[in-house]
């Protein structure tokens, strides 16, 4: 736990450090449209240097267009972006130099071996020591010893692995991860993360695309939701906070219908819900007020067994966003 | 350039490990380079001819064999002069064969993203694609026209049956219109390609483009015409043009985002 503490220290240190001196993405109302279907609507966003962005959204939200352009495998249809320093549409060449991306589907030729997979690639990238490179990789993620057998032979974790190694061969400055884990099974996808973890701790930038909300709460710095358009852009405690209020839960001995009304009177107590012997209250600023709302409780008999603030997790709020959008968008129709 | 051959030398590793590939490549050549070689030998004795006369042929051919020739050489040189469509049917086959399990198996396994996403240019690509199909293709064609020669000296066609075999007429048949053929073959898998989903349906689609040879073959057989020089310099020329529109399609095809957004 402390290990895992300095190195989250350590990477806000150079997070903080990198971000005064390095925007390594920023986007200017990009814009793709395929024929009728408007597939990402001016989307804004800046990603820093050693940040680990996260890109949440449904099936079909343009997420991997999004990837797709910054990548510069395909073209805008109108707004700007800089990736790299390397202006969108201008330096698509310098673009692809220095990034890395690990498509949705790994896209790994399963008659060749693992070894000769990345070789290709890494002539592609113009790497300069490939061999040594590829060595380096395959040990890192434990394919060393699999390097001569076919890619058909391996299992869906250790093509996702050998993906992985592939987008990293050319030390990309950034790396775009669609879906890292998707397909995984929980020991596979656990050491996915785990290695995204890693790499984050060198500082690099991470631009991750994924439909698992725990994985992104967990290794991401910043979260942007998008459907079509960004929804909300925040850290994920900032987005919790921002969508909704912070919750305490008071385990009584007796939730009184009295306490919801008495709670209710405070201008503080934006909601009070009473569940059998717990009042769930969503407060403003509850390290100041949960003392006012204790006294308030003891004054009227009731027994506090127990005070902990619920924290709502990703997936809550990522729904209420998704849905309120889904109802505006309705709404408009 | 560099790239286009790190692009040839994966397709060949690649591709070759597919055994109905590795059979076009192989087989067809072998049997179009030994059906002409084994008519060669069942007819190498003028006896086999005997009592052919002028009349037998088609007129125009006659024309072809000139006052050197006689009747049974004649005869001997129509019927060898036929397999001279083989050896421009085999450029046209196999690239078509490795192109299409190519470009087909990139779309089904989803590997073109990847490789797009890398600092390659389309026209490297498909320059890649194109050369690791052509090149056996003509490789293959050469060979086994080589090959014919060969067997041809050993076993003792008339010499000016030989000589007429092997000269300006199916040089340039098999050195300048075979690459040709292949480069439209080429072409041609791209395009359909890109719009099939399974190799062997891209395949045999592709395969359409052998039909003009067809047409031509039997246009020979029943004698409307014969190919001459000047038939095929109308062809390389035709060709010439042809190729040139077919690549900027093929080119046009082959671009990243309609090849992510497009090809389904």
């Amino acid at each position: 736990m402390l290990f895992s503490f300095c190195l989250y220290l350590e990477k806000q240190l150079i997070i903080n450090k990198d971000r005064q001196v390095e925007t390594m993405i920023k986007t200017d109302a990009i814009t793709k449209r395929f024929d009728d279907v408007l597939a990402v609507d001016q989307l804004s966003l800046e990603v820093s240097a050693g940040e680990v962005f996260g890109f949440l959204g449904p099936n079909g939200a343009g997420k991997t267009t999004t990837i797709r352009m910054l990548t510069a495998l395909i073209a805008p249809t109108t707004g700007t972006a800089i990736v790299a320093g390397a202006e969108l549409g201008k330096n698509d060449y310098q673009i692809r130099k220095v990034v890395g991306i690990l498509t949705e589907s790994p896209g790994l030729y399963n008659r060749l071996s693992a070894e000769r997979n990345l070789d290709f690639f890494a002539r592609l990238y113009e790497v300069e020591n490939v061999s040594a490179q590829i060595e380096r990789y395959l040990r890192m993620l434990d394919l060393w010893d699999r390097r001569q057998d076919a890619v058909a032979e391996f299992s869906k974790g250790m093509r996702q692995k050998l993906a992985i190694a592939r987008a990293l061969l050319h030390e990309p400055q950034i790396l775009f991860l669609d879906e890292p884990t998707s397909g995984l099974d929980p020991e596979a996808a656990r050491l996915v993360r785990d290695f995204i973890d890693e790499l984050s701790s060198e500082g690099r930038t991470i631009f991750m695309c994924t439909h698992n909300l725990d994985e992104a709460d967990r290794l991401c710095d910043r979260i942007a939701v998008f459907n079509g358009h960004l929804l909300a852009l925040d850290t994920p405690s900032a987005l919790r906070r921002s969508v909704y209020a912070r919750t305490v839960v008071f385990h009584l001995g007796d939730a009184h219908p009295g306490f919801v009304e008495r709670l209710e009177a405070f201008p503080f107590v934006r909601s009070v819900e009473a569940l059998q012997d717990k009042l769930v209250v969503g407060l403003d600023e509850p390290e100041v007020n949960n003392p006012i709302i204790v006294r308030a409780l003891v004054e009227m008999g009731a027994e506090i067994q127990f005070v902990g603030e619920l924290r709502r997790s990703l997936e809550d709020v990522y729904l209420r966003l998704v849905n309120q959008h889904d109802r505006a968008s309705d709404d408009a129709r | 350039m560099n790239k286009v051959w790190i692009i040839v030398r994966k397709e060949w590793a690649e591709v070759f490990k597919n055994r109905f590939v590795l059979f076009t490549v192989g087989f067809l050549p072998l049997l179009f380079t030994a059906l002409p070689l084994i008519t060669l030998y069942a007819t190498r004795n003028a006896g086999d001819f005997g009592g052919l006369t002028s009349s037998d042929m088609p007129s125009s051919f006659l024309d072809l064999c000139g006052g050197e020739m006689s009747p049974a050489e004649c005869g001997q040189f129509y019927i060898i002069s036929q397999f001279m469509l083989l050896f421009m049917i085999m450029p046209l086959a196999i690239p078509v064969t490795i192109a299409s399990y190519s470009i087909v198996g990139e779309k089904t396994t989803r590997t073109l993203e990847p490789v797009l996403a890398t600092p390659v240019t389309t026209t490297e690509l498909l320059a890649g694609k194109g050369l690791a199909a052509i090149l056996p293709a003509i490789g293959a064609t050469w060979l086994g026209f080589g090959i014919f020669a060969v067997g041809a000296r050993i076993l003792s066609a008339s010499p000016i049956v030989l000589g007429r075999l092997t000269d300006a007429l199916w040089l340039s048949a098999i050195f300048i219109v075979g690459p040709l053929l292949s480069i439209a073959a080429v072409s041609v898998a791209v395009m359909v390609s890109s719009r099939a989903n399974d190799p062997r349906v891209a395949e045999q689609l592709s395969m359409l483009v052998i039909l003009p040879l067809i047409g031509l073959f039997f246009g020979q057989i029943a004698g409307l015409f014969f190919i001459n020089e000047q038939l095929i310099t109308w062809m390389a020329f035709i060709l010439l043009v042809v190729d040139a529109g077919l690549l900027a399609l093929a080119t046009h095809l082959f671009q990243r985002e309609t090849i992510l957004t497009r090809w389904k």
